[in-house]
């Protein structure tokens, strides 16, 4: 069974207004349990509207949303309960800082949980552990770290809750190259070891196709396309249509083709590319000594 | 929720009630609310209701608007209606309901009460509506001029109102982020007891305070990097001018504030 369902979503901001815009339009979708999602689009087409979505602090105008098969607006007694199942990270997420210590600022969302004391201070730990979050760090205040420190720490806030689904919007922005490799490893190391489902919204294609299993892309409040990585990028001509791009290593690949390289297209990560190159390579040598 | 706020808000437009020159706008304004609390019988306050009307038919604003700008109010306005309606006592009642008397006196009191009230907001809502938040703090900059006689600062007092006012979209847009985030954390923002609310404010108002500070520190220096170093000497880009059409539409303004004045004489007070 899919852990998140998604029936004939729409929403429509000012509705009955002048300047009303639609979001949403009719989002059909079925995310399985254990997949790292990618979700790109371009700016304002939805994405956003469609994650605040999930942990209910939007209420679809109509259809609606499944987690585990319940929907998530009759079936659970307090929405809350949604929200400590589905984690969600926004946009620049260390703006969400307040307490004195990062150990306490971690504990908040276990403490509204209302775990016990032994509890919560394991998942602080455990948190910690999982972004990065060193001792030092969690004694000290929040104020004090780095962008990418606080950030770290404002991750672990909502994987201290153990999601069995985490949504992030855009958690790299702003980053460097390292801090946003160390951001997103960590996440794919949290998905790995405890089983759960992620679901990412980035703009970057590169991050995308290095950690994503399956992409779901958006245009104009609907989807698109949901496929596997692999199936999406292959669809390059579309997707720069939409202004969205494809992974540079992708973009060399199409480039061998259209100069007669005969090779396959569905190329989006380095390690992918030196395979397949040197399967050509192998291939052509073949082809010689012949 | 916190979106329907329209205090502030301005809606461009190109009618002649916009074009007015803004320190007119509010000369006016205040002129309208003085003249509003001055008068006080039925055809000034019909007369001043109509003007109200007419000034926003002229702007183009919806009357929709207006619906939004009172609605806030209405508690406020259902207090008064209440209080007024029992406390004062007139020669004979009107209904008589047990130990309760309503007085003629006091149904009229109240229908000038809520009619004064309704359109002194709808007025000076006007103003807001019309004026882009530049173009008042301009206007009052350009009036409180002699004030610098005395040494007051006025430049800077209208850029602290520039950029207040200016800010307080943002702030809101940022408050609406940050309880989001904190509801994605399980916090109750709206349920359980009244020291629970206020704890429930703690991790809202720390970072809002925080942002707050970080976007004051960058816009100093963005105008330190500009060259900002307070009004002396700095020329504008807009500058204030009176038309012909200005001078003609406040010469209606002002014969209606004066006949709304001078019906002081033939009717007799309300109140």
């Amino acid at each position: 069974m899919s852990i998140l369902k998604v029936e004939n979503l729409s929403y429509t901001y000012n509705e009955g207004m002048p300047g009303a815009t639609k979001a949403l339009d009719n989002i059909n979708l079925e995310i399985e349990p254990g997949t790292f999602v990618g979700v790109i689009g371009h700016t304002g087409c939805g994405k956003s509207t469609l994650i605040s979505h999930f942990n209910g602090l939007t209420k679809p105008q109509s259809g609606r949303i499944l987690l585990d098969g319940r929907d998530i607006w009759k079936d659970y007694d307090d929405i809350r309960q949604v929200r400590f199942s589905v984690g969600l990270v926004f946009q620049y997420p260390e703006y969400q800082l307040f307490e004195e210590t990062c150990y306490k600022d971690i504990a908040f969302g276990p403490k509204n949980m209302g775990l016990n004391e032994e509890e919560i201070d394991r998942r602080v730990k455990m948190a910690a552990e999982f972004c990065g979050v060193t001792e030092k760090m969690l004694a000290g205040s929040p104020f004090d770290l780095s962008g990418g420190q606080k950030r770290r720490v404002a991750i672990a806030g909502i994987i201290a809750m153990m999601p069995k689904l985490l949504v992030l919007d855009e958690p790299c922005a702003g980053l460097d190259p390292e801090g946003r490799e160390l951001i997103l490893s960590q996440v794919k190391n949290y998905q790995q070891t405890t089983g759960s489902t992620v679901i990412l919204v980035s703009h970057s294609m590169e991050d995308i196709a290095n950690y994503a299993d399956m992409v779901l892309v958006m245009e104009n409040g609907q989807v698109y396309n949901y496929d596997t990585t692999e199936n999406v990028f292959a669809d390059a001509e579309n997707l720069a249509r939409m202004g969205l791009g494809i992974p540079d290593i992708t973009k060399v690949f199409l480039k061998l083709k259209e100069m007669g390289v005969d090779v396959g297209t569905d190329v989006y990560t380095i390690p992918y590319a030196v395979k397949s190159l040197l399967k050509y390579k192998e291939a052509k040598r073949g082809e010689k000594n012949a | 929720m916190l979106k329907d706020i329209t205090i502030g808000q301005h809606f461009p437009g190109k009618s002649p009630v916009h074009n007015l020159d803004a320190r007119l706008k509010i000369v006016i304004t205040v002129l309208f609310v003085i003249v509003r609390f001055m008068s006080t019988n039925f055809p000034g306050l019909i007369l001043s209701g109509v003007f109200v009307l007419a000034m926003y038919k002229l702007s183009g604003i919806p009357l929709k608007m207006l619906k939004k700008s009172i609605k806030p109010l209405m508690p406020l306005i259902v207090f008064t209606v209440i209080l007024n309606l029992f406390f004062i006592k007139g020669e004979t009642p009107l209904i008589k309901l047990g130990f309760v008397e309503i007085y003629p006196e006091a149904v009229m009191f109240i229908i000038v009460m809520i009619s004064r009230i309704l359109l002194l907001i709808c007025g000076t809502s006007l103003l807001t509506y019309t004026t882009s938040t530049i173009a008042l703090t301009d206007g009052l900059e350009a009036l409180m001029k002699p004030l610098n006689k005395i040494n007051f600062p006025v430049h800077e007092m209208a850029m602290m109102m520039t950029i207040a006012l200016r800010f307080i979209p943002t702030l809101i847009e940022e408050t609406e982020k940050i309880m989001n985030a904190q509801k994605s954390r399980g916090a109750l923002l709206d349920s359980g007891s009244f020291s629970d609310k206020i704890k429930a404010l703690v991790p809202i108002l720390v970072p809002l305070f925080i942002s707050a500070f970080r976007r004051a520190e960058e816009l100093a220096t963005a105008m330190e990097c500009r060259c900002y170093h307070g009004g002396e000497g700095r020329t504008r880009l807009r500058q204030l001018k009176i038309t012909n059409d200005d001078i003609r539409y406040t010469a209606v303004c002002m014969v209606t504030f004066a006949v709304i004045l001078s019906m002081k004489l033939f009717f007799t007070r309300v109140i």
